[in-house]
């Protein structure tokens, strides 16, 4: 559906949302929406890493879904550090490393190694545990009212709540979006929400209902495809969770090198047949400026401008990092590399012929 | 996103929004049949559609907006231009908006009520650095009011409504109605420039958009909590993105003495800066050694622990707190040095210079207003002399810039219904450097004076005044006389003279009782001839005095303060609200010492005339003199031999 129908269904919402207010009886005065709100917040953080240049913001939202301290957010550029720094609502400020992320999803799983009593309970149990039943996670119909949680603007500092918006959910569609001239990776379903939440540092909050159940994660500044008008969204939790809790077991892990072995025979990007542009900065992307003719990397299509994101699931932020997991790959293996191209990602793997 | 497309679709977000809020007013406005028929989504029973709880809270929501509504002030220009919103809070017409919609409109502006009535209105006072101007309706002494609420309630997630005139759009004089809920309270935004700075603010979701500057911001009660006046813009353009300020109402009460006293009312520094440190501590990291906290004692790694009887956490914590104080008022400060706490007073300073304020005050009068269309602003205000430019071919656009000719007009007959009458609000304004309108700043004054006077004329008893009495507590006896070129004061066999041909600022310095006889001359003379002849006399505002030797600034009743030019000196006269009691004076001498303080207390009635029977000589916070006073006598002066 597209966001056009939205708006005209606005109409018949505005007057449909009263029927949710009977969920909370409390419409007058402070009533149930303070009492979600200060329980809601002490799951949320705010977080700071990189950014704070060209138009790029040095903030953004998160929460956390685990006990051991696990938050989720979106994957950006705030993230292109070791640790970021991540504020609770009571002041606590702790450091976040990047467990791993799901480019698909643009969403990143940080941990904090500080076990929280406050997380929203929506990681699926892990297969070996037996006894665990299922979480109930909580899904919104169109004319459901919600609250976001998030640090829009990086208003609030240190101890300071978060920001919160109320809204209805005006429609439950397919994401069809794009960020400047690239459409988004996130194609999946979405909550369109007549709150405007679609604000710098917003990304990464939560949206719940009324009673402070979560119900998805803020998505990221994103324009309408056809509309071009700015997208209030949500990333239904249950599109995010599975991938969230793999995350979490390791299954993408950002591999470190103190716990692998070089290979004895490590592979070049000569000997995959890719020449990357002039690698002038301390972090140059690992973009390809040059393919060989009969090569791993011709067979496998890649073409100049290609984007190296991944090789093997491990993120690759800069030129040198590429280089150095190479390292780790022996000749003789497969490396499996996923790239960008244009707008969009493809894995591709390279054999040796 | 590139830049070229942020700026390409502006008119796509203010037509959305437009249709947002118009989708909001109908839902207010919508009757209860409509509401009745609506059928709730998955609801079985056909027979009652809606539960009778939502029947009753969207009831009790219409009836709060409406009365919220009667109150709620549409603003605009003399020619039409500018435009904003206020609210009224006294039956005489006094109203709340912003300084940036104000200061678009000049001192004289149109005000539309939803009884569908223009009324004329006029600037009192000013609060640029808070973003507050205080205006009076005229015409009627029955305004419909919204009352101030505690905005120290205020708690995330209630339900709120903005009033007012986004957009200009209430053309029929019906604010717009926009609901939401608080997203934050305690919200510091910094300031733009030097002015504007949003302490201590509410932000809500409830759509405000440009138009609705200056406009109040409800709670279910129909109280005001807060003045909306700003919002976070981004990429969309000036329209509503979820994110709008309100000043507090609190921080509007604190200030209000002061916008009533006509003058441009500027906000408080303490002269020295807080940071945290990290363990989390606010610390004083900075400190002007001529300030009055550095004579209290505060030093550079001082821990801050509570500012005006408030909780200090955060930098953020201390910065709200000061930024919702005036200048001239005096706060308690508790702060632990080496695990000892002490609690002091502060007097605070301001953040402009009287000369820094007028020059930015002036600079913005006439810019920034709230213009959604293509018309120009005219930043000429209305009734003034406008200098001939010479230009030719320039004409005036608006009549009002023809103001000799108008003014005749105008005199000859009376205004007609709906036109702006111009005779009247020229007698309620006066122009003056570093007031927003003196004319009400005379208006306080001699009401004070008067209301002094009811406690018995002294302006024609004989010159010399002789107050004797004893040290409170002991059998010293004391005897003070003041005449018009000395006085002295009798403590025991010790004897003080002080001649007034010495500098005032001198004996003020000593700390000593000299500083008494110097207070207590510009009591005698401000009760002999007046305001007006002791000496240039502005009123200040209202400010807390510790007459008490507490330091809990809630115990500490608010006073109407006189401040007067006297020989080198600033003098202020304090008095209740509600009496003509001078209850302390305080003689400010070099501006990097203290002042002298004297109060008084224990008023008694005396041939008609009510005086004070106990006095209290006060530097810093350290009482010095305590003197019980038995009688006052007026005797005539004897011609002093040469």
């Amino acid at each position: 559906m597209m966001l056009r129908n939205c708006f005209a269904m606005l109409f018949v919402l505005v007057v449909l949302a009263n029927d949710s207010l009977s969920a909370d009886k409390q419409t007058v005065g402070l009533g149930s929406v303070n009492q979600t709100a200060v329980t809601t917040e002490l799951k949320t953080v705010k977080l700071y890493g990189t950014g704070g240049v060209a138009g790029l913001d040095a903030y953004q939202s998160g929460f956390f879904i685990s006990e051991a301290g696990h938050i989720l957010t979106v994957w950006s550029t705030v993230l292109d550090l070791d640790t970021v720094t991540a504020v609770t609502s009571d002041g606590k400020r702790m450091e976040a490393r990047v467990v791993g992320i799901d480019p698909n999803l643009e969403i990143a799983v940080l941990a904090t190694d500080k076990p929280t009593a406050h997380y929203f309970d929506v990681l699926p149990p892990k297969p070996e545990d037996a006894k665990a039943v299922n979480v109930q996670l909580t899904t919104a119909h169109t004319g459901d009212r919600v609250l976001a949680f998030s640090n829009l603007f990086g208003i609030a500092t240190g101890s300071e709540m978060s920001s919160l918006q109320k809204g209805v959910i005006m429609a439950t569609t397919q994401l069809d979006a794009r960020r400047g001239t690239f459409v988004s990776v996130y194609q999946g379903p979405i909550y369109v929400i007549d709150a405007m939440t679609n604000n710098p540092g917003a990304a990464g909050g939560a949206l719940t209902d009324m009673q402070g159940n979560l119900l998805g994660i803020l998505g990221k500044e994103l324009r309408d495809a056809r509309a071009n008008t700015w997208l209030n969204y949500a990333i239904p939790i249950a599109q995010v969770n599975g991938s969230a809790a793999r995350i979490i077991e390791g299954k993408s892990i950002l591999k470190t090198a103190d716990s692998r072995k070089a290979a004895d025979r490590p592979i070049s990007l000569v000997d995959l047949g890719i020449a990357l542009i002039p690698d002038v900065l301390a972090k140059t992307p690992a973009y390809i400026d040059l393919v060989q003719p009969n090569s791993p990397a011709s067979a496998a299509k890649l073409a100049a401008d290609d984007l190296v994101l991944f090789v093997n699931s491990v993120r690759i932020t800069s030129q040198t990092a590429l280089r150095n997991e190479l390292k780790y790959i022996d000749q003789a293996d497969d490396v499996t590399l996923l790239i960008q191209r244009g707008t969009t990602l493809r894995e591709v793997t390279l054999r040796k012929p | 996103m590139s830049k070229a497309e942020s700026n390409r679709k502006p008119l796509n977000w203010i037509c959305t929004c437009l249709m947002l809020l118009a989708c909001n007013a109908a839902e207010i406005r919508a009757d209860d049949a409509k509401v009745a028929s609506v059928q709730p989504a998955g609801a079985k029973d056909t027979a009652s559609p809606v539960d009778a709880n939502v029947v009753a809270a969207e009831q009790q929501r219409i009836a709060a907006m409406r009365k919220a509504a009667e109150a709620t002030v549409a603003i605009f220009g003399l020619d039409g231009g500018g435009g904003g919103s206020g609210v009224l809070i006294t039956r005489d017409g006094y109203a709340l908006t912003n300084y940036h919609v104000s200061s678009a409109c000049g001192d004289h502006m149109r005000c539309g009520l939803n009884d569908g009535r223009v009324y004329d209105a006029v600037i009192v006072g000013v609060d640029a650095t808070g973003d507050v101007s205080l205006i009076k309706l005229l015409g009627r002494d029955d305004f419909p009011i919204a009352p101030l609420a505690d905005s120290d309630t205020v708690r995330v997630g209630q339900w709120v409504f903005a009033a007012g005139n986004p957009f200009v759009l209430a053309s029929n004089l019906q604010p717009t109605v926009t609901l939401g809920i608080v997203s934050g309270v305690n919200r510091y935004q910094y300031p733009a420039g030097t002015l504007l700075e949003y302490a201590d603010c509410i932000q809500t979701d409830a759509a405000i958009n440009p138009g609705n500057s200056g406009g109040p911001l409800f709670n279910f009660a129909s109280e005001v909590i807060g003045i909306n006046g700003r919002c976070s813009f981004e990429k969309r353009g000036r329209v509503n993105v979820g994110v709008g300020y309100a000043i507090s109402a609190n921080q509007i009460k604190q200030f209000m003495g002061m916008l009533r006293s006509g003058r441009l009312v500027d906000h408080a520094t303490m002269a020295a800066t807080v940071s945290t440190d990290d363990s989390g501590k606010v610390l004083i990291s900075n400190i002007l050694n001529s300030s009055d906290a550095y004579r209290r004692g505060l030093r550079y790694g001082d821990e801050v622990l509570t500012f005006a009887d408030r909780q200090v956490n955060t930098t953020n914590d201390f910065k709200n707190i000061l930024g919702t104080l005036p200048k001239d008022w005096r706060v308690p400060i508790s702060f632990r040095r080496a695990g000892t706490t002490q609690t002091t007073l502060v007097r605070l300073a301001g953040v402009h210079t009287e000369q820094q304020l007028i020059q930015l005050v002036t600079a913005e009068l006439g810019k920034n207003a709230p213009q959604p269309k293509g018309k120009p602003g005219r930043p000429d205000k209305p009734g003034e002399e406008k200098p001939a430019d010479g230009k030719p071919g320039e004409k005036p656009v608006a009549p009002t810039d023809e103001k000799s000719k108008d003014a005749k007009e105008e005199s000859s007959r009376a205004p007609l219904p709906g036109e702006p009458d111009k005779k009247l609000v020229k007698s309620m304004l006066a122009e003056r450097p570093g007031f927003a309108n003196y004319y009400f700043n005379e208006l306080n004054r001699d009401a004070i004076w008067t209301r002094a006077q009811t406690l018995g004329d002294l302006t024609k008893v004989d010159r010399r005044w002789v107050l004797t009495g004893k040290l409170a507590g002991e059998d010293t006896p004391v005897r003070i006389q003041l005449d018009s070129v000395g006085a002295t004061i009798l403590l025991g066999s010790r004897t003080v003279e002080l001649s007034f041909a010495e500098a005032m600022s001198d004996a003020i310095s000593k700390r000593r009782e000299g500083g008494l006889l110097v207070a207590l001359r510009a009591w005698q003379q401000l009760l002999q001839v007046g305001p007006k002849q002791i000496g240039e006399t502005i009123y200040l505002g209202t400010a807390p005095v510790y007459t008490a030797t507490t330091t809990v600034l809630a115990e500490q009743p608010l006073m109407d303060v006189l401040q007067s030019a006297w020989y080198d000196t600033m003098v202020r006269f304090s008095f209740p609200q509600d009496s003509g009691e001078i209850r302390c004076i305080e003689v400010f001498g070099d501006a990097s010492e203290d002042p002298v303080e004297v109060y008084f207390d224990n008023y008694r009635e005396k041939d008609k005339r009510m005086l004070p029977g106990r006095i209290r000589l006060q530097y810093g916070i350290e009482p010095t003199l305590l003197i019980d006073i038995e009688s006052i006598a007026f005797s005539a002066e004897e011609p002093k031999p040469k």
